[in-house]
């Protein structure tokens, strides 16, 4: 991402985002609330339009883009419209619609994955139970595990530790350093980092929508312990395609 | 039961009480779970405007109905998409658009009036022809299709919107198809419980399913099985007891979501480990 302005009801909310994510990178974005960290990693993935600069996955802008399962996003919470039950399974499984075909029947591989997915997070057993039931930690979990279902080489998550219980958060923590283990990419929005702090490769952190660090993650986590000095990253030269590019348009 | 069905129109009747109650749950589960339960009422008085312009031009009115009532639907998605805002307040613009809309253009035909309307407002599952039938099946064909072929993509649109555009699905595609199912829905329903009460069809047999359900799948299913045994139960008692078809399968849909409510209640009592 480069260059990348989002404004909502006219109302700059981040400004000149110059943001390129390496494979294999873990990256917090931090910072306090109203920073825009949410609204940045939507705009990454084109949730969000820009109203300036560009954005790229995997080289490609997000309109334009088909390789979905390459990416597994995690919303900040679990929107349950109008009330009909959907239990754990069926919303975990339905992680892997990127991956499936229209045509055809949801088949052995999607039910295998969808089933790791459950053993991943802890909820195998209680994997025909309604979502509605759970905690708020809990339903975190599903929604972790809906995106692992997928099998995505890129996670994007928004906020996955607020409102977790330590538990859950120590759960996510081993989840994270199993797949950051096998070389996938997390890209991660946290208010505080907890028991994920040792995995992070790299922090950006964002005040009044602009990035004031980008490098190496800060040792005391909190708003006001953050270095605020500006800290120029030096671009290796791109020889894998990023997961995520964000263009200047001039 | 049997002395029932020795009368063609009880036949032809039965038939589209059976498709009704079999599609509009169906459609209607994606749309409560979309908190979008109003849509069928919405749809359903642009359908009235349909049906008027029908028998303005003379053409059939269920044809009429089903364009006006698509291209309502449509009106009615775009406006929810544009808005962050309003969704009801565009809802209520149709309602009142459609029905004067019907009014003004009924007065219009030739020997036309309101009661004209009204068995279209309240249905008329008794007068439905063989080629009504063959429309009715079709159209529910359509919709039943819609759910199978679409269903795994509706539920993750229906789950949460963003989700669905990060996962690569065609949401405009997908919200445009369940306000389109919608209306074919409405369309099919018309006949038999009347534009006034289609929404009945589509809200109350799934919230009578999610009362005893814990999922998704198992709610449509008990949902489509609820809708079924209210439109037959209520044309076959009246049959027997004269009163008009369509309000009694509301009443007897609406029968079923007490008991069930009673039912889910204790259903869930006697598992106490789920409501943590």
């Amino acid at each position: 991402m480069r260059g990348g302005q989002v404004s909502l009801d006219r109302r700059p909310v981040l400004r000149g985002i110059d943001l390129t994510v390496r494979p294999g990178e873990v990256v917090a974005v931090l910072g306090a609330n109203g920073s825009g960290k949410s609204t940045l990693v939507r705009a990454l993935l084109g949730l969000v339009p820009l109203s300036g600069g560009s954005t790229l996955l995997y080289g490609t802008p997000p309109t334009r883009f088909r390789q979905w399962w390459r990416i597994g996003y995690v919303p900040q919470r679990l929107s349950v419209g109008g009330g009909v039950p959907s239990t754990i399974r069926e919303v975990v499984a339905s992680g892997r619609i990127a991956r499936q075909s229209r045509f055809r029947l949801t088949g052995q591989a999607d039910a295998a994955a969808t089933a790791r997915a459950l053993e991943a997070v802890g909820l195998a057993d209680r994997a025909g139970d309604p979502v509605q039931a759970l905690s708020g930690g809990q339903q975190q979990r599903v929604l972790i595990a809906r995106a692992l279902a997928g099998e995505p080489e890129t996670f994007v998550m928004d906020e996955p530790t607020a409102g977790v219980d330590a538990e859950s958060q120590q759960l996510l923590a081993d989840t994270l350093a199993g797949l950051v283990a096998r070389g996938r990419t997390v890209v991660l929005v946290a208010h505080e980092l907890g028991p994920l702090e040792p995995l992070i490769t790299r922090a950006v952190v964002l005040r009044d929508g602009c990035v004031c660090h980008d490098g190496a993650p800060p040792k005391a986590v909190g708003a006001h312990a953050l270095p605020g000095h500006d800290h120029v990253h030096p671009h290796a030269p791109e020889k894998p395609v990023s997961p995520l590019d964000w263009r200047p348009t001039s | 039961m049997i002395d029932l069905l020795r009368y063609d129109f009880m036949q032809r009747a039965l038939i589209a009480a059976l498709l009704v109650g079999l599609a509009a749950p169906a459609i209607g589960t994606f749309i409560v779970q979309r908190r979008l339960a109003l849509l069928g009422d919405g749809i359903g008085h642009v359908a009235l405007t349909g049906v008027a312009l029908g028998f303005l031009t003379g053409t059939a009115p269920v044809l009429t109905a089903v364009v006006v009532s698509v291209l309502g639907a449509v009106a009615i998605e775009l406006v929810r998409e544009r808005g962050r805002t309003g969704g009801d307040v565009a809802l209520a613009l149709l309602f009142y658009g459609g029905i004067a809309g019907g009014v003004l253009l009924i007065s219009l035909a030739p020997g036309g009036s309101n009661a004209t309307l009204m068995s279209y407002l309240f249905g008329s599952i008794s007068s439905v022809t063989v080629q009504d039938v063959w429309v009715i099946a079709l159209l529910a064909a359509a919709v039943l299709g819609v759910v199978t072929v679409f269903g795994r993509e509706l539920f993750v649109l229906c789950q949460d919107e963003e989700v669905a555009k990060a996962s690569g699905l065609p949401v405009r595609f997908l919200s445009l198809l369940i306000a389109i199912t919608a209306a074919l829905t409405v369309v099919i329903a018309m006949r038999v419980v009347g534009l006034l009460l289609v929404s009945a069809l589509m809200v109350v047999p799934v919230a009578t399913g999610q009362q005893l359900t814990r999922g998704f799948r198992s709610t449509m299913l008990l949902a489509m099985l609820c809708g079924m045994v209210a439109t037959v139960g209520g044309l076959t008692s009246s049959f027997y007891v004269e009163v008009p078809p369509g309000a009694l399968i509301v009443l007897f849909a609406l029968g079923g979501f007490v008991l069930a409510l009673g039912l889910g209640r204790f259903v869930r009592r006697s598992r106490p480990q789920e409501s943590n």
